[in-house]
């Protein structure tokens, strides 16, 4: 009843934040699959990532419940780690070969 | 030694039922072992010299020695032989007992047998053995460093093997020594390894002998099954006391002498399972006159004189025997008699004279075949070995048609003069050792009631005539008449001088020696006959029938029917003795077979000595009319059997094989095999294109794959999950 009561006075409800959040997603994973800049598409994989963190803390205040917000500083740290591994990566890629196009590497796939 | 050995047997097969300390031996008689032993030393050194590559003559020494020594071994256990004879413990082999009953034990110990049967045999085994390995010291010299370790360790091996088939106490160890002769035998047949005739030679003599050795092997089971014991004075006990009947009843008795039947017309080259010997004459000719003729050939005789109170008790089985050994011995006379290769009418005349023997084991005389066992080891080994000089001098020549004249030639009298012995004592001359063997033989055929005996003994006869013709016509094509020669085509460096001529070498001192040597024992062992019998008053035939009357074959000796022991039901002897020609068989058969003999050797001399184109003539005039034109056809090509073993047994072989091989080829391997590899391999194909490398496609699989699943529980949830709520 509590958590009913106080969700349904805030200015932006959850609807709102988690349509928020699909919309994210959805722009990352269409930018994901449609992008072949490595860049770009690592940065579509933060987006998607920023969905799911929105999502979180919207639950986590219409439950009122901080572990959501907890597990977003989680993470956002292990995002932060992430991010750093994968920028290297491509910084690597680039120097082997001048590209940043995706289709470049797919010999990878064995 | 023999203890430690004792030690590590009983350890091996766990509690002996009489351990060996127990057993009484005379302590003298413990160095008999060495006739097992000297051949095994010479092995051991001979690999030695071709492991150390020796190039120089040290095998043949060595081996000679051994075996000299292990000649002299059985001259002095014959010498100190007392009747019956005596069992030797050398070693525990197989000694089990799981109680106290006749068929609760099995005893098969390397313990030797010695009574005069098998002293017999292994005199002349161990003496031939010595004289041809001194023989094969000179004929072997082309192969100095390279073969020369290799071949006198076989014939190391197969004294071995021989030894301990005739001195055995049990079947077992006798069934070592039979595979171990036919494994020394395949060896030395295949000595020229790089020849494929002798190695297909090899396999065919293995694998025919196989056949044989599964009757002996079944045949060693039955008698255990049914007598309870495989060691010979306990089967003799066994059978003399008639209490085994008790417990008996089948068909086993009947079985065993066809079963041993079986192994000895393999080992023996008998029909039908004689096909390997001619064959093996591809092996150097050493082995031929040792092994392929007057030792090796003889154990099927050995293993029938040794088992024939088994034999007495199926007389059948002895009909059986006389006629197939008759039978072979004419079917090999004719086909010897249109072979031109003199070394291969020597193996036809050894599946005859095997024959001979067979057929007198058959007609109740195992006296006569022992007999001729012996005095046809010396004379052919005695022919075999001038065979040999003559391919050794000739560059491998044997083909009658192209050596002429010998006895003109410096070098080659020697060979001409033993050569001629050899035929005299084939031929059954009179007054030579094969004229006295054979007719104990022939005068028994008449003499002994049975199932067409009678044509039986005019079969024999015809056959002593056909044997001295091809047997003359050997040695007056080839060493009689003029001067002529070609050389065959084993050229050596040595057999030219200058511009190509052929020089034969004459043969030297080694392989002169023993050509005399042997040929004196031919000539000499003729002597046992007029010795006088000092077992039995009433036995004839000397010395032999006297060696065979102490043994387990004196079921089988003339003028002895009460000895058979009254089980045997095989008229012999009875009633009044039978005639031939009004005379009686034994003094008729020296005036018949002396006749036979002499017009087959007058024949052979008007054809191949005074008439040599006569005989081409007379070919070509019998091949040209059809009604008899199909005989020395048929003689030439051998009769077909080789053609009928092919149609018969390896043709349905090869077409069974090929069905096999198609069948694991397409069924076992296509279908099961690859099919079920294919499996995984079809997947995989179909999988693939899901790793083509790009990350974008991977993601619309796996954000299709995420939607796809959000869709079905959007879909659970509102319609209800499947199989109700959760």
């Amino acid at each position: 009843m509590m958590q009913a009561t106080l969700a349904s006075t805030d200015l932006v409800s959850l609807q709102h934040a988690l349509l928020l959040s699909g919309a994210l997603m959805a722009i990352g994973l269409a930018g994901f699959l449609s992008r072949r800049n490595l860049i770009v598409m690592f940065l579509c994989t933060e987006l998607m990532f920023q969905a799911a963190i929105v999502s979180l803390v919207a639950f986590g205040r219409w439950y009122w419940d901080f572990s959501g917000q907890v597990f977003v500083i989680f993470i956002l740290t292990v995002a932060a780690a992430e991010a750093a591994l994968a920028l290297a990566l491509v910084v690597l890629l680039h120097r082997r070969r001048p590209t940043l196009d995706a289709d470049a590497w797919t010999e990878l796939r064995e | 030694m023999t203890g430690l050995l004792h030690t590590i047997s009983s350890m091996a097969i766990g509690t002996p039922a009489v351990p060996l300390s127990e057993v009484h031996v005379d302590p003298g008689l413990r160095w008999a072992g060495l006739i097992l032993l000297l051949p095994l030393l010479s092995l051991i050194l001979c690999g030695l010299c071709a492991a150390m590559g020796v190039k120089r003559k040290w095998p043949a020494v060595i081996t000679a020695a051994c075996l000299a020594g292990a000649f002299v071994t059985s001259v002095f256990l014959y010498l100190n032989y007392e009747p019956p004879g005596e069992v030797i413990p050398l070693l525990d082999w197989i000694n089990l007992s799981w109680g106290d009953g006749r068929f609760e034990s099995f005893t098969a110990n390397f313990s030797l047998y010695i009574d005069s049967l098998s002293l017999l045999w292994i005199m002349f085994v161990t003496g031939l053995g010595t004289l041809i390995t001194i023989y094969a010291s000179e004929y072997m010299e082309p192969d100095l460093g390279t073969g020369y370790a290799r071949f006198f360790a076989g014939v190391s091996v197969f004294l071995f093997a021989m030894a301990c088939l005739v001195l055995s106490d049990n079947l077992l160890m006798l069934y070592l020594g039979w595979e171990g002769v036919g494994f020394a035998s395949y060896w030395l047949i295949g000595y020229y390894y790089q020849r494929p005739a002798a190695v297909a030679a090899a396999k065919k003599a293995f694998i025919v002998n196989r056949i044989g050795d599964l009757g002996l092997a079944l045949g060693v089971y039955l008698i255990w099954s049914t007598f309870g014991t495989v060691q010979y004075d306990e089967l003799m006990t066994v059978l003399e006391s008639h209490d085994w009947r008790d417990s008996y009843e089948g068909w086993s008795v009947s079985a065993i002498p066809f079963l041993l039947m079986l192994a000895a017309f393999g080992k023996s080259a008998q029909l039908p399972l004689y096909v390997w010997l001619p064959d093996a004459m591809e092996g150097p000719t050493p082995v031929s006159a040792l092994i392929h003729a007057a030792t090796m050939v003889t154990a099927g005789i050995y293993l029938v004189a040794r088992t024939y109170p088994l034999f007495l008790l199926e007389p059948v089985s002895l009909h059986v025997v006389a006629w197939v050994g008759g039978l072979t011995a004419l079917l090999a006379a004719t086909i010897g008699m249109a072979q031109y290769d003199i070394k291969r009418i020597m193996a036809y005349s050894t599946v005859s004279q095997l024959g001979y023997m067979f057929l007198g084991l058959g007609v109740l005389t195992t006296y006569g075949a022992a007999y001729h066992v012996f005095t046809h080891a010396f004379f052919k080994a005695v022919l075999f070995l001038t065979c040999g000089a003559i391919m050794h001098g000739f560059a491998g020549q044997l083909d009658l048609r192209k050596l002429s004249g010998l006895r003109h030639m410096k070098g080659w009298r020697i060979t001409a003069w033993t050569m001629l012995v050899g035929c005299l004592c084939l031929a059954g001359f009179p007054f030579t050792s094969g004229y006295f063997s054979k007719d104990a033989i022939l005068a028994e055929a008449f003499v002994t009631q049975g199932p067409g005996f009678e044509v039986l003994g005019w079969i024999a006869i015809l056959t002593a005539g056909l044997t001295a013709y091809y047997t003359f016509r050997v040695w007056f094509r080839v060493c009689a008449g003029p001067v002529a020669y070609e050389p065959g085509d084993e050229l050596h460096g040595d057999d030219h001088d200058h511009g190509g001529d052929f020089h034969p070498h004459a043969p030297r001192f080694a392989i002169n020696g023993v050509l005399i040597v042997i040929a004196i024992g031919a000539l000499v062992a003729a002597v046992p006959y007029f010795l006088s019998n000092e077992a039995d008053e009433r036995l004839v035939g000397g010395w032999v029938a006297d060696m065979v009357h102490d043994s387990t074959a004196r079921g089988g000796l003339p003028g002895l029917a009460e000895s058979h022991g009254g089980h045997v039901d095989h008229a012999h002897h009875e009633a009044a003795h039978p005639t031939l020609l009004g005379m009686d068989p034994h003094a008729a058969m020296y005036w018949i077979s002396g006749t036979v003999g002499m017009v087959g050797l007058l024949l052979a001399a008007w054809l191949h000595l005074w008439r040599r184109s006569a005989a081409d003539g007379l070919r070509d005039w019998l091949l040209r009319h059809a009604w008899i034109g199909w005989l020395p056809r048929a003689m030439e090509r051998k009769w077909y059997v080789d053609e009928v073993y092919h149609a018969l047994v390896r043709a349905p072989l090869w077409i069974l094989g090929h069905v096999f091989h198609g069948f694991d080829r397409f069924i076992i391997d296509g279908v099961f095999v690859d099919g079920v590899a294919r499996i995984p391999r079809g997947i995989a194909r179909w999988l693939q294109p899901l790793q083509a490398g790009a990350i974008q496609s991977l993601a619309v699989v796996m954000a299709g794959g995420v939607m796809i699943i959000l869709l079905l529980m959007a879909l659970f949830m509102q319609f209800g999950w499947p199989g109700g709520t959760v």
